[in-house]
């Protein structure tokens, strides 16, 4: 056994094979089954990515306008509650927020299917419907985040001279918000929407055990139970590779909202 | 429709209050004036004195509590709805602001800001706009708009900027132009050449112009009428000439005698007090013995710094920002001398690398004995007590968040002077002598004024004893009356203990005041030094005499005839990686008068 997984050998070697594989795309087999790593980060990949993608469309498509009105109405209704919203969004669990949800919107009002995932191949809508409850508990904190840094980087940009020009020029209120406005707070904005890919990995690997998706987190979940060494290096890795390349995706766009980057 | 001999603009009565977290607080106190069509008044005053609250009341910038009446071409604008007042903004009256550098959005394209501008008001494609846009930019004279249009204001200069403001506030054609300190924010020549731009702008579309400034040269050469504001109230309204040749308030009168007037020190040799508050200009002379025995204190011998621009993935260095091309002078003891210049010619870097606030790449200098570029260590803590600083900003200079007292005696301790008690001692003697009550130093700095911060950071810079002081733009941001109080101190304070000051600034007409000599600097080397009444009264290289020329004269019966300078981009500081600068030739016209040759040529079509 110990022969076998190559333990007996010095730990640099170990680690020199195991990198060395890596670079081949080869992460190693799994001490459980006895798959190919690679291959099954592979099948459990599509609901995660479905997942987070929705998570991230839908949580700034709402946080951002959030942001940006609680901003504009400062001090107002709509920025208080929004704020009290805000807070008890970022101190509820995940998994509080996915159990309390699938309760009140699967078993008592049936609306959504309780658990599970539907594969994108089987149609858009039941995949969508599968993914809204989830989706709902992995997003209510990123959301919040999302929405707060929104605020705050609209209220610093909304005091500055150019701001004061474009009224001055007798613009409408909407064009100064969302594009005078909101263009330049957004490096910000963008910058907390990669540093929270981190949150929402986390969250993917409680929200997947809750709602039984069968997805990279709860792969996760398995085989730390399972102290399926190989897997869990293997899915590490991976997370970290992608969150890696999200944010540097993200350096890219930088460049892209303000002419005055460039690399 | 409307009568053309009635006002443009008729305020009445005009109360403001803004709402602060103690409840309103009333800014205007009811003023009332006039604005006639074809007509720039200008609104002077202080800071304080509510001219910028004035005019963005009328735009209806301000959250504010506003009461009176305010007709413009015929119409009330009080009590007009927000969408109103939306429609007015940019058609009816346009905006122009201080600081060109913020003004315009740094993401969009200055031709689309432009062309935002005009389709707010009308209706018109994207390529009628643009067409429209390209006129605008030529209407404000912008060198090869073509290109320029597709640029983003980062590409853009200062005074280029403020002409795109220009341009954007004439989009929608307005009858009023209301200009906020449009040029206080730009060098002398560049004020020059946008001031010329407004007031042929203002003939030719025929609008009315409200100008509001601090500065009274700028109202002498541009206002038909002025209002002078003070405390939220207007003290006197006339005809310029008027104002300024019989003010009838004492506020008027106390404002002009403040104004340093560039010229007024001609048939003189030495620094002068101002007169004014103070009572006499009297002048300035060493008192003790051996203060009259100058020693030279600093010593820079071919000075340089160079800014590296790197660039591609690797980082080449692909170009270099010659900051300092090549800067020598001496200082003594008891000796002012300015260093003077417009934006960018490096005056500023001189002062930093002088006090080692910045490593310089070559050149000597020798302060107080100490050969200030290479000690290091002890020797270094032991050099920079001999030089201090005193910085133009002096709400940014003092920490927010450090009672007076101890921002004093920090440096003082560290250095192990003396005891904590021997510090406080000499704060508060120090305190006294720069006009405060030595009790101020157990308060925070957000507590003082502008021109009370000023006097704290110069005894903080005192506190060492230093041999020079570099006082950069030290008076440069203050109001009139509080610059002519600082600079006295400044006098004062050198009479007393023979410090010498490296006194950077584009304020000609204090340098004239304060200067025993004078330094002009132009693309990183002095261009002339000398005398401040040879520099001054005999201006021997181009650009000196540009710059002077520049200098708006408060006196509006000497208007300039002629125009702003030729119109004229700055040489640009940055030299290829293997660039190496021609030696300069200095000329002496007179004992110690100095002119730089090999500069000239540039200035040759000028």
């Amino acid at each position: 056994m110990r022969h076998a997984l190559g333990l007996d050998r010095p730990f640099a070697l170990q680690f020199g094979s195991w990198l060395w594989g890596v670079l081949h795309f080869d992460l190693g087999n799994s001490l459980f089954s006895n798959m190919p790593v690679a291959t099954m980060i592979g099948q459990r990949l599509e609901p995660t990515l479905s997942l987070m993608a929705v998570t991230l469309v839908f949580s700034v498509l709402i946080a951002v306008p959030v942001g940006v009105w609680a901003a504009w109405r400062k001090g107002g209704g709509f920025d208080r509650v929004t704020t009290v919203i805000a807070v008890v969004s970022f101190s509820i669990p995940v998994f509080a927020c996915g159990y309390a949800g699938a309760w009140l919107f699967a078993l008592k009002l049936g609306w959504l299917p309780v658990q599970g995932y539907t594969p994108l191949s089987e149609g858009i809508v039941p995949w969508f419907r599968q993914l809204i409850l989830p989706a709902a508990s992995l997003g209510t904190a990123y959301v919040a985040l999302i929405a707060r840094i929104t605020r705050a980087s609209m209220l610093e940009t909304l005091d500055q001279d150019y701001i004061r020009t474009a009224r001055a020029k007798g613009l409408g209120d909407g064009r100064i918000l969302f594009l005078h406005a909101l263009k330049n707070a957004s490096v910000p904005i963008i910058t907390i929407i990669g540093i929270g890919v981190a949150m929402l990995i986390g969250g993917a690997v409680v929200t997947e055990s809750v709602f039984v998706i069968p997805g990279l987190g709860r792969l996760t979940a398995e085989s730390i139970l399972r102290r399926d060494f190989p897997v869990i290096q293997g899915i590490v890795l991976f997370f970290s590779f992608s969150y890696v390349l999200v944010n540097l995706l993200i350096d890219l766009v930088y460049a892209f909202v303000d002419p005055r980057i460039r690399y | 429709m409307t009568d053309q001999n009635e006002p443009l603009l008729s305020v009445r009565n005009l109360r403001v209050s803004l709402p602060t977290e103690d409840g309103a607080a009333e800014i205007l106190h009811g003023i009332d004036f006039d604005l006639n069509r074809n007509e720039i008044l200008a609104v002077v005053g202080e800071s304080g004195s509510g001219k910028s609250v004035t005019a963005l009341t009328l735009m209806g910038l301000l959250p504010a509590r506003v009461s009176g009446s305010v007709r413009f071409d015929g119409r009330e604008l009080t009590g007009l709805t927000r969408e109103e007042m939306r429609q007015l903004r940019g058609r009816g009256i346009a905006m122009i602001f201080q600081e060109p550098m913020t003004s315009l959005n740094p993401l969009l394209k200055v031709g689309y800001q432009l062309e935002e501008a005009l389709r707010a008001h009308e209706r018109m494609d994207r390529r009628t706009a643009r067409a429209r846009a390209l006129d605008l930019m030529r209407k404000v004279r912008i060198p090869d708009p073509e290109r320029r249009m597709d640029s983003y204001p980062h590409h853009f200069s200062g005074g280029m900027r403020q002409r795109v403001m220009i341009a954007m506030a004439l989009a929608g054609r307005p009858k009023l132009l209301i200009a906020d300190e449009p040029t206080t924010a730009l060098d002398v020549t560049i004020q020059a050449e946008i001031l010329e731009l407004i007031r042929d702008l203002q003939r030719l579309e025929g609008m009315a112009v409200l100008f509001i400034t601090h500065d009274m040269g700028v109202v002498a050469e541009i206002a038909d009428r002025t209002m002078v504001m003070y405390h939220g109230r207007a003290v006197e309204t006339g005809p310029t000439d008027e104002v300024f040749a019989a003010p009838k308030a004492d506020y008027t009168r106390a404002l002009l005698d403040a104004v340093p007037r560039l010229g007024e020190m001609a048939g003189h040799d030495g620094p002068q007090r101002f007169r004014g508050l103070a009572g006499t200009g009297t002048p300035v002379a060493p008192r003790s013995a051996d203060l009259k025995k100058p020693q030279t204190v600093l010593d820079v011998r071919h000075l340089q710094k160079r800014f590296e621009i790197k660039g591609g993935i690797f980082g080449r260095v692909t170009g270099r920002v010659h900051a300092i091309e090549d800067v020598s002078f001496s200082l003594m003891s008891g000796e002012t001398l300015a260093l003077v210049g417009e934006s960018g010619c490096g005056k500023s870097t001189t002062g930093r690398a002088i006090s080692r606030l910045i490593e310089a790449d070559g050149g000597s200098v020798m302060l107080d004995g100490f050969d200030a570029l290479n000690v290091s260590g002890a020797d270094l803590r032991r050099m920079r007590r001999s030089v201090q600083m005193i910085f133009q900003d002096p709400y940014a200079s003092l920490n927010p968040r450090i009672r007076i007292g101890a921002s004093l005696c920090e440096a003082y301790l560290v250095n192990r002077l003396g005891s904590p008690a021997e510090a406080q001692d000499k704060a508060a003697h120090l305190l006294t002598k720069v006009g405060l009550n030595p009790d101020v130093a157990r308060r925070f700095p957000h507590e003082f004024s502008g021109g009370q911060r000023q006097r704290i950071a110069i005894a903080r810079a005192l506190m060492l004893d230093p041999r020079v002081i570099v006082a950069d733009e030290a008076v440069s941001a203050l109001d009139v009356s509080v610059k002519a109080q600082v600079s006295n101190l400044l006098m004062d304070l050198q009479e007393e203990t023979g410090v010498g000051y490296l006194f950077i600034s584009h304020d000609m007409a204090v340098v004239e005041r304060i200067a025993h000599r004078v330094a002009v600097m132009y693309s990183g080397r002095i261009v002339e030094i000398g005398p401040r009444a040879a520099v001054f009264g005999t201006p021997s290289h181009p650009y000196t005499r540009r710059l002077l020329s520049a200098v708006p004269v408060p006196d509006p019966a000497r208007r300039r005839a002629a125009h702003a300078p030729a119109p004229f981009e700055t040489r640009s500081p940055i030299r290829p990686p293997g660039h190496v600068t021609p030696p300069l030739r200095y000329r002496e016209v007179a004992p110690g008068h100095l002119v730089e040759e090999t500069s000239m040529s540039e200035f040759a079509r000028t």
